[in-house]
């Protein structure tokens, strides 16, 4: 994009002021080489949100802002029901509550020396990835409404886990006021049985080290230590959340007419939170919620049962699992009184700083954990929630690198046999049942997450805690 | 295979499929292959097994995202990949049937999951010459 376009109020912090239809400024946080590099789709993405009825303070983008539905994808928008504000499903996205959670191994790198690769093996073989894999479970009607309303508190009444791991977990693993009756029977039949699988894309299960520590206080709070080795698992609401996006997707555009909303454009479909087609959505998206943390949940279990094999004495523990497509209400200081506002996230992380009411006890004083995924064969950030994020974006910010380049250009540039063996000389064990997946998942075809986790922190919008490097990467 | 002209297009994070055709329903059934193409090579499905799809919406941009997604359905459901596709429209009115087989992994190579038809870029038209194009952008 041509920064002349934008009021630059510092290195980190880009305007545009509301012109036309504009309710609000829109404000895009990223240094100067990450906001030139973005595609001109974002300022017209951003500018659009910014246009929706009871938006509150600015429409945001993070520094991985691109091209998404409606929403750029990156995009922070919150809105007051109270003032005909609205909820957008392509604000959410399809993949409802994709997310990241990080285990923590207590092993070092240096332990998992000479096994890597059969601990890559053993680990494709455990967890179902990839398109036509299918979950160790499937859930019949009255199953699958007890996980779309219990989330990870289901699964680990079920067996699948600990009641310790849920306070490491966003809304302590189990969004309230979920109704599975508004999610339709498409959506539970999609998901029958995946329940427990990766999916495919850019999902992914990494074993990864810490090799750099930015900030020591706070990794030791976090249990991160340089040299030692933790798993991260990048999923979220597999088939349900896609079917549920594709449904409202549809019933928003076609309401909002009715509604009074004038769409610029067909993709930002959306309809009033107080509205009935609001409220079903609101229910159904944070049943949708559940899944994915369900889903996330059974796959540390079977990470742990893989783990066990090569050291019997590994607990795992979880770190904290975070969600980047999701719509929430939380409470926001707006010009200087609390708000109750309906936040979307659409690949944005959450990011409370310290004393938020939400945060578990460990983390009160700090802030909450904030996991960004790098791409495969390069680095992945911990970062840790600010006490300025809350002004800055609603206690939000960046959720990875962003792609640099088109799956089809990727595809006519790489080789996933050759990337693999590559990655094999830098002792990354790839294990993928698509060579043409690997491909398009090339580590170049990723902007630089390094570049991108800095604009975050210069902004204020999070601060670095830890780097990590792949060890062996799992990918649909 | 009855495949018309299709190609995918460039879409950063996702993939845009596009076809012409000289006729509405061909140009459905391009895309149909267009999609499949997305997870494997349409020529290598076997026509197993034929699923009916019924969808109807109140314009051709809504009726392609519709099918699109009727496609994506049931191939998730069914864990099947589909090759051949025969569409009647009538009015706003889609009837069609669907070739294809169980995924198997080790011949097909799955390449990516389709999550859903989106908006972006959706165009259905019939240009001057009586030619159609359609374009639809999918999220993987």
């Amino acid at each position: 994009m041509d920064i002349n376009r934008f009021e630059r109020r510092d290195a980190f912090e880009w305007h545009i002021p509301p012109s036309g239809n504009m309710r609000v400024p829109a404000v895009i946080y990223a240094d100067e080489a990450l906001i030139s590099a973005m595609d001109d789709k974002v300022y017209e993405q951003v500018t659009n949100v910014a246009t929706l009825p009871g938006i509150v303070k600015a429409s945001y983008a993070m520094p991985d802002a691109h091209w998404g539905y409606g929403f750029p994808i990156g995009g922070v928008a919150a809105f007051d029901a109270n003032q005909g504000g609205v909820i957008s499903a392509g604000g959410v996205g399809f993949d409802i509550s994709c997310g990241v959670r990080t285990l923590l191994t207590g092993l070092t790198h240096a332990q998992l020396e000479g096994h890597e690769s059969h601990l890559a093996d053993v680990l494709y073989r455990h967890i179902p990835v990839g398109l036509g894999s299918k979950g160790e479970i499937a859930l019949n009607p009255r199953e699958m409404d007890a996980m779309l309303g219990g989330g990870a508190r289901w699964a680990v009444a079920g067996g699948y886990g600990t009641p310790a791991d849920l306070e490491r977990i966003e809304e302590q693993g189990a969004m309230a006021d979920a109704r599975p009756d508004y999610v339709s029977e498409r959506a539970k039949t999609r998901q029958k049985q995946e329940m427990g699988t990766l999916g495919s894309g850019n999902h992914y299960l990494e074993v990864q080290q810490v090799v750099e520590v930015f900030d020591a206080h706070v990794a030791d709070v976090f249990g991160l230590h340089r040299g030692e080795v933790v798993v991260s698992i990048h999923c979220g609401s597999r088939g349900l959340g896609h079917q549920l996006g594709t449904e409202f997707l549809r019933d928003m555009a076609a309401a909002a007419p009715e509604q009074g909303i004038v769409l610029p454009d067909r993709e930002l479909a959306c309809v009033r939170i107080e509205s009935e087609l609001g409220k079903r959505y609101l229910g159904a998206m944070r049943a949708a919620i559940n899944c994915a943390f369900a889903n996330r949940q059974i796959i540390t279990h079977l990470v742990r049962e893989a783990f066990v094999r090569f050291f019997p004495e590994a607990r795992l523990e979880l770190l904290y699992d975070v969600s980047h497509n999701t719509c929430k209400r939380e409470d926001h200081r707006v010009e200087g009184h609390m708000q109750s506002l309906f936040v979307h996230r659409k690949g944005a992380t959450r990011a409370f700083g310290p004393g938020h009411a939400d945060l578990p006890d460990t983390f009160s004083a700090i802030g909450q954990p904030v996991l960004i995924g790098g791409s495969m064969g390069t680095s992945s950030y911990i970062l840790v929630g600010t006490s300025e994020s809350e002004a800055r974006a609603f206690s939000s910010a960046c959720h990875g690198a962003g792609r640099a380049m088109s799956r089809h250009a990727a595809r006519r540039r790489w080789r996933g046999r050759q990337l693999v063996d590559e990655l094999a000389e830098r002792h990354i064990q790839i294990r993928s049942p698509s060579s043409r997946g690997v491909a398009e998942e090339a580590p170049g075809a990723y902007k630089d997450v390094r570049a991108v986790v800095e604009s975050a922190e210069r902004a204020g919008l999070a601060r670095r805690v830890a780097r990590l490097e792949p060890i062996v990467c799992v990918k649909g | 295979m009855d495949a018309r002209n299709w190609e995918h297009f460039e879409h950063e994070a996702d993939i845009g499929l596009a076809a012409t055709s000289d006729s509405r329903e061909r140009l459905f059934e391009a895309m149909g292959a267009a999609l499949s193409a997305v997870i494997t090579d349409p020529a290598i499905v076997r026509p197993r097994q034929r699923v009916r799809i019924r969808c109807s919406a109140p314009d051709n941009a809504l009726l392609m995202v519709d099918w699109i997604n009727a496609l994506i359905y049931e191939m998730a459901t069914r864990g099947m990949i589909f090759g051949r596709f025969a569409v009647t429209i009538e009015d706003s009115r889609l009837s069609a049937k669907a070739w294809g087989e169980a995924v198997d992994v080790g011949r097909h190579h799955p390449a990516a999951e389709v999550k859903g038809a989106t908006y972006t870029a959706l165009r259905v038209s019939r240009q001057d010459d009586g030619e159609w194009l359609a374009q639809c952008v999918i999220d993987v």
